[in-house]
């Protein structure tokens, strides 16, 4: 299966592909030496401004960095413009979705959707119900996982709206990159992302109950310094000029909800909050957290604070609710969909059972609730016995799986022992809904399977991240 | 400002601070059992003492030992305030207050951590150990120096120096009272040359040999090392210098919060006249001991008040 190499082309005859010129003519002439000192220089910045990814659950050092590929991955501006185009239309369509599930259920009774997916899904919150929300808007930040198959043919392999992570690593390996290598920022037409934060505090204001009165006060609600993305949320808070507060700071007194500080108590109005939604409130969800506020949601439903993402968004994260997107589109929006999503098999239908279980070798298989590259299987690459074990899980609890062919996911250059290689990557761009519109800030998350030949990009599961460089219009050149 | 980011700056300022005493506190144990002859362990003895936490080594440890107590103070993560603890937890509370944090700071405070753990048992033996307890002296010195030149003068940097100073504040009583536990076994050497030289150990690890000389120009006399290091104004550890910065810090937050004052203003104010208008002959008549042990007493009081009133 031959990949789509985004900087050789579809056709690895010796050629480059216009967005990489500049890149390969980098590579060309920078030593090799050169580049591993660079990535050793990038690797002691990360470390030392405390860039860490905690991954507890396989020992060793708790605070690891996720590995930092100096190769940038390049999109042009018409690949941008298509991709852009393609996410606002599907966040659109994403919020008016969990605002009709939680209201009316047209599209589950137009039989666009089965009901039972949705009324009994562990991620839909029946406390939501009848709620309204400012501006109707429940993914304020949603992270779209993307993939590419060939010069024109990007597909959505995930939405993420419940809590997306890693837009700081998108801004700090822009800043990473800018200070090892200027140059190249200077001969390069690079779209900027350092307004990210900037962007995300509008859309959190534009979302502030309608009872709050002057600068709407917004806090970043983290579960701590033990959160594996901790860091990010220390890193946005600062960069937004806001609180970034932990459950013990907040207090709910009559519906309102309020932080403590060392002049006593201050109105919060927005909660950009970090945690999932089991844990915010353990009068409502789970009695045992002890990370959340206990009066929260009830000053949610009084409408006196405004949650993001709001509760009960992660409906969208579910891999069997993903399949229907598409339909969602057509059904709210009237259009066709921009982005395709990967054709994939639904376990919980007999038929399209029957056909992953005689094909396991080929799909990739996904628990509808996992995330983070757990509870999947890669079936070219698994073993005969695992397939089996999987098959088994399959036909257990078909409803808890969907399966995917394995996609020849573009490649791009990158480092490796032996120098400069193809390795597959993946894309999350981030988008902002508020009441005041859609933004999306140029780029995104590369991430690569680090690995020669895995397709596995997640960072928990030996997984790197690039910079991801859009050029501006025009600037792409005419070939090389 | 969120009481818990208040609370998490104060407290980082603290382990930075007790992690520089405790390293000079190793240090003038270990200078002193050089000159003591070796005919006991009570240097190591009155160090433990000094450190607060005797009683927890008795109970892990037993027997005092030069080895015990270095690797106790030093780098024991049974003791909350062995050095490499209180960088630990230093660490810990800086990255749950990063936002506050400038990065001058937390390169500061995280380079240190990484960078300590190259030290390795023989750093920590008597023959090294100088030099490694220099580099952690070091390390809080160069923390202090980060917060001071680039942080803001507002409500943050406050609780930070407040933080520094209410620690230094106890740890300057606890550490001139080494001296009272060490002569405590043999009175009757005072004025001694030994005891010379303990005292001269005291103001070397303060690094205040010289100020003494430039304050005193006079030989060491026990009366007024425990002046410089309690009533005078001068010296940037006394008692009374603490004092004048916790009251300045308390009172800029209440400044800041449009005079909301509390029992923690009170408090420092009271102890800070006692020190301002204090004697040291008055001191030593009603035993240096006493005052210090006191001053102790005073010192947790305001913490706790200050607990109170900012982070509850």
């Amino acid at each position: 299966m031959a990949a789509f190499d985004e900087m050789l082309g579809p056709t690895a005859d010796g050629g480059c592909r216009a967005p990489y010129a500049l890149v390969r003519d980098w590579l060309d002439r920078t030593p090799p030496d050169h580049l591993a000192r660079k990535a050793l220089e990038a690797e002691q910045l990360f470390r030392r401004i405390g860039i860490t990814f905690a991954v507890y659950t396989e020992g060793g050092d708790p605070e690891r960095l996720i590995p930092f590929d100096l190769v940038p991955r390049v999109l042009d501006a018409k690949e941008w413009a298509h991709v852009s185009a393609g996410l606002e239309q599907r966040c659109k369509a994403l919020n008016l979705f969990i605002h009709d599930v939680y209201h009316d259920q047209e599209i589950l009774k137009a039989g666009k959707v089965p009901e039972a997916l949705i009324l009994h899904n562990p991620s839909y919150l029946a406390e939501m119900q009848g709620l309204d929300v400012p501006g109707g808007v429940y993914a304020h930040i949603a992270g779209i996982d993307m993939v590419r198959v060939g010069p024109d043919q990007f597909y959505v392999l995930e939405d993420n709206a419940r809590t997306p992570s890693g837009v700081s690593y998108m801004l700090e390996n822009r800043e990473v990159m800018m200070r090892l290598f200027p140059d190249l920022f200077r001969a390069h037409p690079i779209r900027p992302v350092g307004h990210y934060a900037e962007e995300l505090l509008q859309t959190l204001r534009s979302v502030a109950p309608a009872r709050a009165t002057g600068e709407p006060r917004v806090v970043l609600l983290t579960p701590g310094p033990y959160n594996s993305a901790y860091y990010e949320h220390a890193f946005l808070a600062d960069e937004m000029g806001v609180e970034l507060v932990q459950g013990d700071d907040l207090v709910v007194h009559d519906a309102v909800v309020y932080m403590r500080t060392t002049e006593g108590l201050k109105r919060v109005d927005v909660v950009y909050k970090r945690l999932d939604d089991d844990f915010i409130d353990p009068l409502v969800f789970r009695p045992d957290s002890s990370l959340g506020v206990p009066g929260l949601f009830h000053a949610y439903r009084a409408g006196n604070v405004t949650l993001t993402n709001a509760v009960g968004a992660g409906i969208c994260d579910d891999k069997a609710v993903y399949t229907y997107v598409p339909d969602m589109v057509r059904f709210y929006l009237g259009e066709e969909p921009i982005l395709k999503n990967v054709p994939t098999w639904r376990c919980h239908d007999p038929d399209d059972l029957a056909y992953v279980l005689g094909n396991l070798h080929d799909l990739v298989v996904k628990a509808v609730h996992g995330s983070g590259g757990y509870g999947m299987l890669v079936g070219p690459h698994a073993t005969r016995a695992e397939r089996d074990d999987f098959a088994a899980l399959l036909r257990a609890k078909p409803h808890d799986y969907v399966a995917q062919p394995t996609l020849a996911l573009s490649t791009c250059p990158t480092m490796t022992g032996s120098g400069v290689a193809p390795r597959h990557v993946d894309l999350r761009p981030f988008v902002l809904s508020g009441a005041d519109g859609v933004r999306i800030v140029p780029g995104g998350l590369t991430r690569v399977a680090l690995k020669e030949g895995s397709l596995v990009v997640n960072s928990s599961q030996g997984g790197g991240t690039k910079d991801t460089w859009i050029l501006e219009d025009g600037e792409a050149g005419e070939g090389a | 400002m969120l009481s818990r980011t208040a609370n998490g700056l104060f407290w980082l300022a603290r382990h930075m601070e007790r992690l520089d005493y405790v390293a000079r506190l190793l240090d003038v144990a270990q200078r002193m059992s050089v000159l003591g002859g070796a005919k006991s362990p009570s240097e190591w003895t009155s160090a433990l003492a000094a450190s607060g936490s005797g009683h927890a080594f008795a109970a892990k440890h037993g027997a005092v030992t030069p080895k015990a107590v270095i690797d106790w103070l030093a780098r024991d993560p049974d003791n909350p305030s062995s050095i490499l603890s209180c960088l630990a937890t230093a660490r810990e509370n800086a990255r749950a207050v990063r936002g506050a944090l400038t990065s001058d700071m937390w390169e500061a405070l995280n380079t240190a951590f990484l960078d300590a753990r190259r030290f390795k048992g023989g750093d920590f033996e008597e023959s090294g150990l100088t030099t490694t307890l220099d580099w952690f002296k070091m390390q809080s010195l160069l923390f202090n120096g980060a917060y001071s030149n680039t942080m803001l003068r507002q409500g943050p940097f406050f609780f930070v120096r407040l933080g520094t100073f209410v620690e230094r504040a106890d740890n300057t009583a606890r550490l001139l009272d080494v001296k009272y536990h060490v002569l405590l076994p043999s009175v009757e050497e005072v004025g001694g040359g030994v005891d010379y030289y303990q005292w001269i150990a005291i103001l070397r690890a303060v690094s205040a040999r010289r100020a003494y000389h430039f304050v005193y120009a006079e030989r060491i006399r026990p009366w007024h090392v425990a002046e410089l290091l309690i009533l005078r104004q001068e010296m940037p550890r006394s008692l009374r210098s603490c004092y004048e910065q916790i009251v300045a810090q308390l009172d800029a937050l209440a400044e800041g919060q449009g005079g909301r004052v509390g029992e923690c203003h009170r408090q420092a104010g009271e102890t800070h006249a006692r020190l301002r208008y204090g004697r040291i002959e008055a001191i030593f008549q009603d035993g240096l001991h006493e005052f210090l042990t006191e001053s102790i007493v005073r010192t947790r009081a305001l913490g706790l008040e200050i607990e109170d009133f900012y982070f509850a």
